[in-house]
């Protein structure tokens, strides 16, 4: 089967195919690489977890408790781009089967999910015409977007779209930065983060009261969270004000620290040449300093170090330099810190978090670049999250085709390697989630019923 | 609130609370003469705050500058009035201010503002006691719960270079209450709760105070639309226009922070910063060596706003009137008004630069080239226009989206955006903001290639 046949054929043409080499295990079977249309058919009709989507996204508003909202999943906006970049908008469904059929039929290549309305988001032309701004949104996950682009100049392994396991780790250190402070600061635990498809995370935070914050308060987390105030042309993109850190950086500089020290440093080999540990000299404002580093670092330069250790040993002779400088007063010491803070600190995408009507790509779908499914991570084991081994639609479709036909039950998924992703999303994120949320509903319900007997007393 | 023609009656409010909370419109009878003044009054506060903040003022020095503000415009001969004119000033305003969204949001940033500093002012007990009266559902967090987070409060207190005193009094509030301080990372926050040292209850009560004042915009909206527009529209009715028709936004007829420009660099500037209704007046000034009225006064506030003094301007426009009609026609038709404009103080609406909102709602006619080119120009020569400032196909795109939708403000913000590829949150409200702006951001971008 050539690679035009596959994509001039049809997610049938697929079963046939399947059918023919049904347990031959003939190299046949072999998808080839990349992502189109026709992939996505077969992927929207056999492994997207439409139920796990709608069910996450109807928080319990299910129409099985009389206390729950049964327009709630109909006022949410989902919005579609299309294989030729049309992009459809206030895209909204009623029910599981709604959604799934829409998505079957449409096959888009990108699914993004935005806020919940006032209204059927579908129908605001109508609601618009009576007046008054009724359409409005009214609920929305709290979001952050952390895109690998943003760290293009503390990374040198890739730059761009590229991501490898080196840079990987400024993700897990932004998972393990913003992932405990959602929880423990701001008291939040249903929280999802996903895979983004190429060179990011996104985080989903799914708590009612996240739901309803006002963009104010969205605003306000983003800048608890923003520390990179820097742009390309200044040589300080952190800037710590004070000598003495609020606790929650404090707690977030020992993720840093172990991570500068343990990783970056030698991955990234952050002063392996002049040029690389200029941009760290300039980041101390003493010249003395600089200049002693420099003369040092310039006179063993044919000395016998070997690469490895280079860059721990240069960074010791900052720390040490740095943090021994009693005669020169405060402010120097920080330099430390705020040296660690610019090369690992997370750099969120201020403006996804700040607005509730930002869109963001719904998870589980493919990236249309990399043919990555946007899969969830496990932010307690998030240093074992490797985006290279993430399954692609092509192997996807590989495995449905070596797993031959099977009973055509739904659960096709569980026999390919997302199946582990979807059970992950649902032990660790969905079922929780709705637990809570059902009993969320049952106690304004109840709430509701005891406030109208007392108020029959009057 | 009755609004009578004259002579009023003594009224006493039973309580006088030290900072009153506007809950509700008094019962107080109001002289028509006095609805107008007093309101002007506390404009002229509002707007000195407004000023004070788009000039980066801190919050110490803004703290100085409204309680001054407020001693210059809002006191009264008799004693007893002070109150009521505080009172009476905030709900006119409430009228003249809820008619759009624009002006509600800035109504609403800017009292909450004054609030703020006003409350910064009040002793211990009345800060206690208004919190008392907003009943909010905060209590002071027990000392067990104190104890179980003290690491935490001692770090954010060190964080500030303060210790952390052995008695300090902390509320514990939901931390979505008090975004300002949470954005600040100036709070102790746990499980949801933030921990709220005495001195900072003036933003939480502040927070609350707007939340209550933006409702109650809202009302007041849907009574002026419903009733009173209708109703007063002998009496009220103009006075609540006339007071909005004014530019209220910052001042811009004294130049600011960029003050002067000189003859010689104003080609170049206009280039890199004037907005396009400017740069269209500009050059049509260039090319024709004439502009009608409307043009000239436009563009001449403008250029007053952004600094460039009486005695360049003069020598600017004669240099291009003069092609046309000669210098000493010049001289005796069109010297006097330039002179003019830069001469009142008083009249204000006639001598400050016009506002977006002003020079959208102008009409050009024939001949003329004044206006907003978002909104005057047929969508070829605004296209051609976005070209020539070499903005991108798909920012000309978005802007003509904008434009379409008409949403011309909007439309300028993306231009602007587009040509310093910066974002400019605050949106384009006046040419001279335009300008401001984007100096600010060649300057921040000159600075840091240093
Ligand atoms: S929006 Fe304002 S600044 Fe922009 S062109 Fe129109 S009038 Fe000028
Ligand atoms: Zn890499």
């Amino acid at each position: 089967m050539t690679k035009e046949e596959i994509e001039n054929g049809t997610a049938d043409m697929e079963i046939d195919q399947r059918e023919l080499m049904n347990g031959e295990r003939s190299e046949l079977n072999a998808v080839p690489d990349g992502f189109n249309a026709n992939y996505l058919k077969v992927y929207y009709g056999k492994l997207f977890p439409h139920a796990d989507i709608f069910k996450w996204m109807s928080y319990g508003n299910d129409g099985k408790h009389p206390g729950c909202d049964e327009s709630y999943f109909g006022r949410r906006e989902f919005s579609f781009t299309l294989d030729n970049d049309i992009y459809l908008r206030f895209q909204s469904f009623n029910s599981v089967s709604q959604l799934e059929n829409s998505i079957k039929e449409k096959c888009p290549f990108k699914i993004d999910i935005g806020p919940v309305y006032s209204v059927d988001p579908a129908k605001r032309h109508a609601y618009a015409q009576s007046g008054n701004n009724v359409f409005t949104p009214v609920e929305k996950e709290l979001v952050f977007d952390i895109d690998m682009t943003d760290y293009d100049d503390v990374r040198y392994c890739c730059s761009g779209a590229d991501v490898c396991l080196k840079c990987w780790t400024l993700m897990t250190i932004a998972i393990k930065v913003i992932d405990p402070a959602l929880r423990d600061d701001f008291g939040f635990n249903h929280i999802l983060w996903v895979y983004s498809g190429r060179r990011g995370v996104h985080c989903w935070v799914c708590d009612p009261k996240a739901r309803r914050l006002t963009n104010e308060q969205r605003s306000s987390i983003a800048e608890y969270f923003r520390v990179y105030k820097g742009n390309e042309n200044s040589q300080k993109k952190v800037s710590l004000t004070s000598s003495a850190l609020h606790p929650f950086l404090l707690r977030s500089y020992k993720v840093l620290e172990e991570f500068f020290e343990g990783n970056l440093l030698s991955n990234q080999s952050l002063f392996s040449t002049e040029e690389r540990y200029e941009k760290i000299l300039e980041m101390i404002p003493d010249e003395s300093i600089t200049s002693e580093l420099r003369g040092k670092w310039q006179d063993n330069k044919k000395s016998s170090i070997s690469k490895e250790n280079i860059n721990v040993d240069r960074w010791k002779h900052v720390k040490k330099i740095l943090k021994s400088g009693k005669q020169k007063g405060q402010g120097l010491g920080k330099c430390v810190e705020e040296i660690v803070f610019s090369f690992s600190y997370p750099r969120l995408d201020m403006e996804v978090s700040k607005h509730m009507n930002h869109l963001l790509k719904a998870p589980f779908c493919i990236h249309p670049k990399t043919g990555r499914v946007c899969v969830p991570i496990d932010p307690n084991h998030c240093e074992e999250f490797d985006p290279t081994a993430v399954p692609t639609l092509s192997k996807l479709l590989e495995e449905i085709n070596m797993g031959g036909l099977g009973t055509d039950d739904d659960a096709e998924w569980d026999r390919t390697s997302l199946g582990k992703s979807i059970r992950f999303f649902r032990s660790s994120f969905l079922q929780p989630l709705l637990k809570s949320c059902k009993e969320e509903i049952e106690n304004s319900y109840n709430a509701k019923l005891q406030h109208s007997k007392t108020s029959l007393t009057w | 609130m009755e609004i009578i023609r004259s002579q009023r009656k003594p009224v006493h409010i039973d309580v006088v609370p030290t900072l009153p909370l506007y809950r509700s419109a008094p019962p107080l009878e109001v002289r028509l003469e006095d609805f107008e003044l007093y309101a002007m009054d506390r404009l002229r506060v509002l707007k000195g705050i407004a000023d004070g903040l788009s000039r980066g003022k801190k919050s110490e020095e803004m703290k100085n500058l409204a309680d001054h503000l407020w001693k210059a415009n809002m006191r009264h001969l008799d004693a007893s009035e002070v109150v009521n004119k505080d009172i009476i000033s905030h709900f006119v305003l409430r009228l003249v201010y809820c008619r759009t969204e624009d002006l509600r949001k800035w109504f609403l940033s800017m009292e909450t503002n004054l609030f703020r500093y006003r409350l910064l002012f009040e002793k211990a007990e009345v800060q206690r006691a208004l919190m008392a009266e907003f009943d909010l559902p905060y209590r002071a967090a027990s000392n067990a719960e104190l104890e179980s987070v003290k690491e935490g409060l001692k770090q954010v207190a060190q964080s500030f270079g303060q210790p952390l005193a052995a008695d300090a009094i902390f509320y514990k509030v939901p931390f979505e209450e008090v975004p300002e301080l949470v954005a600040g990372r100036r709070v102790f926050i746990h499980k949801g709760y933030a921990y709220i040292a005495m001195n900072q209850v003036v933003s939480l009560v502040s927070t609350q105070f707007r939340s209550h004042l933006s409702k109650a915009l809202i009302l007041t909206n849907r009574k002026w639309t419903s009733t009173i527009r209708e109703q007063e529209k002998d009496r009220l009715t103009p006075i609540v226009e006339a007071l909005c028709s004014s530019y209220l936004g910052p001042d811009y007829s004294q130049p600011r922070e960029f003050a002067e420009i000189s003859i010689k660099d104003i080609d170049q500037i206009a280039k890199s910063s004037f907005p396009l209704c400017m740069r269209h007046l500009f050059e049509k000034l260039r090319e024709d060596h004439h502009l009608k009225h409307g043009g000239r006064m436009q563009l001449g506030l403008f250029l007053k706003g952004v600094g460039l003094k009486l005695e360049d301007a003069l020598a600017f426009w004669k240099a291009e009137f003069s092609q046309r009609v000669g210098s000493e026609r010049f001289d005796k038709e069109y010297a006097y008004s330039i002179r003019h404009n830069y001469g009142r103080e008083g009249k204000r609406t006639d001598y400050t630069p016009y506002s977006c909102q002003k020079i959208i709602t102008s009409a050009p006619g024939v001949g003329d080239h004044h206006g907003c080119p978002y909104r005057h120009f047929s969508e070829e020569n605004l296209r051609a226009a976005l070209g020539k400032m070499g903005i991108s196909n798909r920012a000309v795109e978005d802007v003509m989206d904008k434009v379409r939708n008409r949403h011309y403000q909007l439309a300028c913000t993306l231009t602007f955006e587009a040509v310093h590829g910066t974002s400019c949150d605050a949106g384009i409200n006046h040419p001279n903001q335009y300008f401001s702006d984007s100096q600010k951001v060649l300057q921040s971008k000159n600075q840091s290639t240093v």
